[in-house]
């Protein structure tokens, strides 16, 4: 039997590494929802959860137990097997993609090299694609099964939102790829830190275009129309009650977190602290300033997607559709060509 | 070991896509045949296959599909294909489709081929891209040109 031959260390090690990153990830997902009403006050000029403990930091665990024992409803029309599975494939989809990011750098436990990334794959941000075209589907199932009019226009308002816009981001990442060189992650981070100025400095379009796309996927305003209150109710979970729910919003949050991070791994250096020179410092201290500076990045995101969200009005669907198709794609096109070209040039 | 629960769950799912009565069923199991055969690339080591048929075929042309469906709302019509001759042939034609396929394949000889597993280097994405670009450059360019032929072509239609 080949199948108990495998590395048991490894195995493990990489087991432990997924439960703290998926912890982590729900963490971080629970408090983005108080920091989003904190921030969300402080910019209407109020003062947001303040009442379940200090400064209102119970305010989520509240939340979680009201969604739990909420009585669980499954519509008599819906279809009950695509409905569960809808919130299930949407979580599923927001953890998967945290899979191929680099969280730090390498560092040595007795005797073991143990890298601060689940799997440092050959295709890489590739397989972000692969998980984030899955997303697509948790919303679409779910707004099907639940077998309501406004359910279904807003899952094929988010699918079509989501394809379109994907392109675009697609397209923008080209550019970025023809700089690097590497599909991989954890060599797109490395290429950063040697020396060189972060990707944004060579990719500001680029930049620009991936974070649009970015706010449009997580389905986050001002691009939030598959949960546009005024004209579709509450969108594709309309049906939806209790923790089933929940695993919608909750999974709105990952995705935010997720797609900062990655934000933060492509064009701002990843685990690379500025102003540090990591290889004089001693590996622990190296590893924990390099997850620190990440997640110190990836936190700033988070506030500017939130800043983003309490700004701007929503669009209309189809100045969306023309922003998507009219506007970004073009644009990216146009980044692509022109990188193309610089690229060629001097590398002769 | 995995590569039979792969084939069995390829195989699986793709007799529910036939059996099941609901479209958006069928769709779904459909989904999951392509996510087996992504694994059979990646069996393969042919990571680069694998992803982008995930992208391509599950996550574009799937969602395309799903779209049809629902807005035409098939549920309600139980079994659209009546007639038992229509069934016939549609028999016919498809085990005369098994039987060419067959024998096509007997005397190519990849049957005989040891197929490389985990340990080939074709399917990585460099060694694709510098097959795809220096010895298939010509049919590569004329394939996308047919491509973009077709996406105007779509246009035109929804343009009348």
């Amino acid at each position: 039997m080949n199948i108990l031959a495998l590395d048991w260390a490894f195995a493990i090690e990489k087991m432990v590494l997924i439960a703290i990153v998926i912890s982590v990830s729900l963490v971080i997902a629970m408090y983005a929802t108080y920091a989003e009403r904190k921030v969300a006050g402080f910019i209407q000029d109020r003062h947001g959860p303040n009442r379940a403990g200090p400064f209102g930091l119970l305010q989520p665990l509240a939340d979680g137990l009201k969604l739990f024992f909420k009585e669980e409803v499954i519509p008599n029309h819906s279809n009950k097997w695509l409905f569960v599975l809808g919130p299930c494939l949407a979580m599923l989809t927001a953890m998967m993609t945290s899979a191929i990011i680099p969280w730090g750098g390498t560092v040595e436990i007795g005797g073991r090299m143990i890298d601060l990334q689940i799997a440092d794959i050959n295709i890489g941000i590739l397989y972000v694609f692969g998980v984030v075209s899955m997303g697509v589907y948790g919303i679409m199932i779910g707004g099907w099964a639940s077998n309501n009019k406004f359910s279904l226009m807003a899952a094929l308002r988010g699918a079509s939102q989501a394809i379109s816009y994907e392109l675009a981001m697609g397209l923008s990442l080209i550019a970025l790829l023809m700089l690097t060189g590497s599909l991989s992650l954890k060599t797109i981070v490395e290429q950063q830190i040697s020396g060189n100025w972060w990707n944004i400095v060579y990719q500001p379009l680029g930049f620009f275009i991936f974070f649009v796309c970015a706010l449009a996927e997580c389905n986050r305003a001002p691009f939030d129309l598959p949960e546009a209150e005024s004209e579709l109710n509450m969108g594709y979970h309309q049906e939806y009650s209790s923790m089933k729910l929940g695993f919608f919003l909750f999974a709105e949050y990952i995705n935010m977190f997720i797609s900062c991070a990655i934000i933060a791994t492509l064009f701002f250096g990843g685990y690379d602290m500025p102003f540090v020179d990591e290889t004089k410092l001693s590996g622990m201290t190296a590893l924990l300033t390099g997850v620190a500076a990440l997640f110190g990045k990836t936190f700033i995101l988070i506030f500017v997607f939130m800043w983003i969200r309490w700004t701007l009005p929503r669009f209309r669907y189809d100045q969306l559709m023309n922003l998507g198709w009219k506007g970004l794609i073009p644009l990216a096109l146009l980044n692509m060509v022109v990188t193309a070209a610089i690229a060629l040039y001097t590398m002769k | 070991m995995l590569f039979w629960f792969l084939t069995v769950m390829a195989l699986g799912s793709a007799l529910m896509v036939v059996f099941s009565k609901n479209p958006v069923h069928s769709i779904l199991w459909l989904i999951v045949t392509f996510f087996s055969i992504s694994g059979h690339y990646v069996l393969l080591n042919a990571q680069f296959l694998a992803i982008v048929n995930i992208i391509v075929y599950a996550g574009a042309i799937m969602v395309l599909f799903l779209f049809v469906v629902m807005m035409m709302n098939l549920n309600d019509i139980s079994s659209p294909l009546k007639n038992k001759w229509l069934k016939f042939a549609g028999v016919i034609s498809g085990c005369s489709l098994l039987l060419v396929l067959i024998a096509a394949l007997k005397d190519t000889g990849t049957m005989q081929q040891e197929v490389l597993l985990n340990t080939g280097k074709i399917g990585l994405i460099n060694n694709l891209g510098t097959v795809l670009f220096k010895d298939y450059v010509l049919p590569f360019e004329i394939s996308s040109v047919l491509f973009l032929s077709a996406m105007v072509g779509a246009v035109v239609i929804g343009k009348k």
